[in-house]
């Protein structure tokens, strides 16, 4: 009798243990994605926590939230008016992207594998798209990044399953040194101060090589490199201060830049001196007061104050602020163009067809994309197709009568602040910015 | 010698910050024989009481000057009431564990509370900057510095000097001296060493939050402050030696000075420096500048 209950309990154990494993492997990758054709999943991956959360990952996220939520209505304006994507309602599975490169490439696999999403839009951080673009490819998902600036991804590689919606950083650094010596003809001296890390220094080294080509004479007085997040700039600001150059450039980002504005106009840094901020815009109205007259503003694109006027734009500034009680800064509107340029590339891929189309179908549409997104219009022309040009936007900080805002704002064509596709970046400059119109 | 002069205010400036911060790390470390790597925590905890106060205080319109009682006191209240409740919820339950134990169960502290800090003040920035600008400016050598900077010296030696005479000029001071000594004898010969443990504690955890409050006006209070924090302090106590405070103050002037002479002269090696520095000396005086030999208990 006792070797019969403890028998039966056996097989009843065994029969729960299977019946699990069952709905484990049921529910696995491949029966979801035979399963719903009425949904189309997305991983959202931005920093939710750590230094760069404030600036960029809070904003883009938003955005992302904002910006689902009304394509699934169907209340985007034209040509985004259709509800979903082609029909499908846009699920959004968001993932930290704190934590560095081998913990991203864990999480890039758990969206991939285990959440079994249909594209991932993501990365901030140049480092983590490096390390997730050969994984993405390895595993053939197709990832969009929206926002990390390195050339080397496209420059260095070949990819397939691999789109990047955003801007390069050669724009950000060429861009500056063309608006300040449009600004500055007779321009002599220059500084810098930049993180000491790739982003830093890979920004600095375009900026002063572009300088020293358009204008050869100009002289390099110091260069500073805090270490990311040190947060006291007080002995380089002295330093700056001593070498009395004309114009500084920067690339310190998030609480680094805000923490350079507040010490340096404590300090008078930039009176008499022009500041160039690439990445100022996300603090021109958190840090209003503060932030010096004049002091040339970057968005890393023709994003937030520097967008176009359009029914895309008009839309984005008026609801994101209403719901968020602020403006969209850039990295709202990176990652709304990265979640539009998905949407164009899969009902493009669609059109004509029944179901959902398959990766191959929309990277096929995606590559030499032309889409519309708040920022004007998006070419995905360099990389073989998979990288993004548009102009790009420099202007300079105004207070004037309390509200915030850019003047002298100039506009570069894409082709005048981007290397012809084949050639890497440090090619073009160091060849001297040939094969550019800047008309 | 105009450069030489703005080298040594740029100095004595990120000195007497780095003095700040490490003070109460090293008194903790003296007393309690804990390394404790929630003390950026408590950085942190006191920065965004600080800034919080700060953007209450002036939407408010009220008198500006008052704002530095108010926004110190803040900062202080963070620190006293966040290192009560690590010291008598967590550390209570682990003394007697070996030091290396307590390492990690800080570094636990200091994670948890990172997400606390998540939790009540979220990821946006905070800011305070106008106590920063409100105390005008100062010219040296053609140089424009902020007078908040110069008056955090005048606070860091202030500081500095109340900590040396409370441990060596008054009696609970002694009490404390002894427990560093011989904490079994101290407790035999009356001395409430579970009350000098919160007492030091508590005070190690307001000095850092003090050291955050103070630094607030002149950041941009974010996530992760505290992490950044904690990696230098530890360069400032090892240089001058665990537990002492006159080695803190000499360790931070060490690093303030020879990190603004590689600012001013070869600004590439400047992180290099700080820890260049710490080598320098760990390899003549392994275990800091001010750390006496103690003969060996059997």
């Amino acid at each position: 009798m006792v070797k019969s209950n403890s028998f039966g309990r056996r097989v009843q154990f065994l029969a729960i243990f299977f019946s699990f494993v069952f709905l484990a492997v049921g529910s696995g990758p491949n029966s979801a994605q035979a399963a719903d054709d009425s949904k189309f999943t997305v991983g959202v991956v931005t920093f939710l926590s750590g230094g760069a959360a404030g600036p960029f990952g809070v904003p883009s996220k938003n955005a992302a939230d904002l910006v689902i939520e009304t394509l699934n209505e169907g209340k985007m304006p034209a040509p985004y008016d259709s509800k979903g994507i082609a029909g499908m309602t846009i699920e959004a599975e968001v993932v930290d992207e704190a934590g560095g490169g081998t913990k991203q490439v864990g999480e890039y696999r758990n969206l991939v594998q285990r959440k079994n999403v249909d594209a991932v839009i993501g990365y901030i951080s140049s480092g983590d798209c490096l390390a997730i673009a050969p994984v993405a490819e390895e595993m053939q998902a197709l990832t969009i990044f929206f926002d990390c600036g390195t050339p080397r991804i496209f420059e260095e590689n070949s990819y397939k399953y691999v789109f990047r919606t955003g801007l390069t950083a050669t724009i950000d650094s060429v861009a500056a040194a063309r608006y300040i010596l449009d600004q500055k003809p007779d321009l002599k001296t220059v500084a810098g101060i930049n993180q000491n890390y790739a982003w830093g220094h890979d920004s600095w080294n375009d900026f002063e090589a572009s300088i020293k080509v358009l204008k050869p004479d100009v002289e390099v007085v110091t260069e500073q490199f805090p270490k990311i997040y040190a947060g006291q700039y007080g002995a380089e600001i002295s330093a700056l201060m001593l070498k009395d150059p004309e114009v500084i450039h920067s690339s310190f980002w998030g609480g680094d830049m805000e923490g350079l504005v507040l010490q340096g106009s404590a300090r008078g840094l930039f009176e008499g001196r022009t500041g160039i901020l690439t990445t100022g815009e996300t603090a021109m109205f958190r840090l209003a007061s503060e932030m010096p007259e004049g002091t040339v503003l970057g968005a890393r694109g023709p994003f937030g104050v520097y967008a176009p006027s359009n029914d895309l734009n008009d839309w984005l500034r008026t609801e994101y602020t209403k719901r968020y009680d602020t403006p969209p800064t850039y990295p709202a509107y990176k990652m709304t163009q990265a979640i539009l340029g998905l949407k164009s590339a899969v009902e493009k891929a669609a059109k004509g067809k029944e179901g959902k189309p398959s990766t191959e179908e929309i990277i096929a549409a995606f590559e030499n994309l032309e889409f519309e997104a708040p920022s004007g219009t998006v070419r995905m022309s360099l990389g073989k197709g998979h990288q993004a040009i548009q102009e790009m936007v420099y202007g300079q900080f105004t207070n004037e009568g309390g509200k915030p805002g850019v003047k002298n704002v100039k506009r570069y064509p894409a082709e005048c602040v981007n290397p012809p596709d084949g050639i890497t970046s440090v090619e073009w400059i160091q060849k001297g910015l040939k094969q550019t119109e800047c008309k | 010698m105009d450069t030489l002069l703005v080298i040594l205010v740029d100095g004595i400036v990120y000195s007497s910050w780095l003095f700040l911060v490490a003070a109460g790390l090293t008194l903790v470390y003296g007393v309690m024989k804990i390394l404790n790597m929630a003390h950026g925590s408590m950085y942190a905890i006191g920065a965004y009481s600080a800034a919080s106060f700060v953007g209450w205080y002036f939407s408010a319109d009220y008198v500006p000057w008052a704002s530095y009682f108010f926004f110190i006191g803040c900062a202080l209240a963070g620190g006293v009431i966040a290192g009560l409740l690590v010291e008598r919820g967590v550390l209570r339950l682990m003394y007697g564990s070996d030091e290396v134990v307590m390492i990690l169960v800080t570094y636990g502290v200091l994670l948890i509370l990172e997400d606390v800090t998540k939790l009540i003040w979220g990821v946006d920035a905070y800011f305070a900057y106008q106590p920063y600008g409100l105390l005008g400016r100062t010219k040296v050598m053609g140089i424009t510095f902020a007078n908040y900077d110069l008056y955090l010296i005048g606070v860091s030696v202030t500081v500095g000097a109340l900590m040396w005479y409370g441990l060596n000029r008054t009696r609970n001071g002694k009490m404390l001296r002894a427990v560093i000594h011989d904490r079994e004898i101290s407790m035999a010969m009356g001395i409430n060493v579970t009350r000098t443990f919160i007492i030091t504690f508590v005070l190690g955890s307001a000095l850092g939050a003090l050291a955050g409050g103070l630094t607030a006006p002149a950041l941009s209070v974010v996530p992760g402050i505290g992490i950044e924090i904690i990696i230098l302090a530890f360069a400032v106590v090892v240089i001058g030696g665990l537990g002492s405070v006159e080695g803190a103050a000499v360790g931070a002037i060490l690093v303030g000075i020879s990190r603004a002479i590689a600012v001013h002269t070869f600004p590439e090696i400047e992180l290099f420096v700080i820890y260049g520095v710490m080598a320098l000396v760990l390899s003549v005086r392994p275990r800091g500048l001010f750390v006496t030999a103690t003969a060996r208990k059997i």
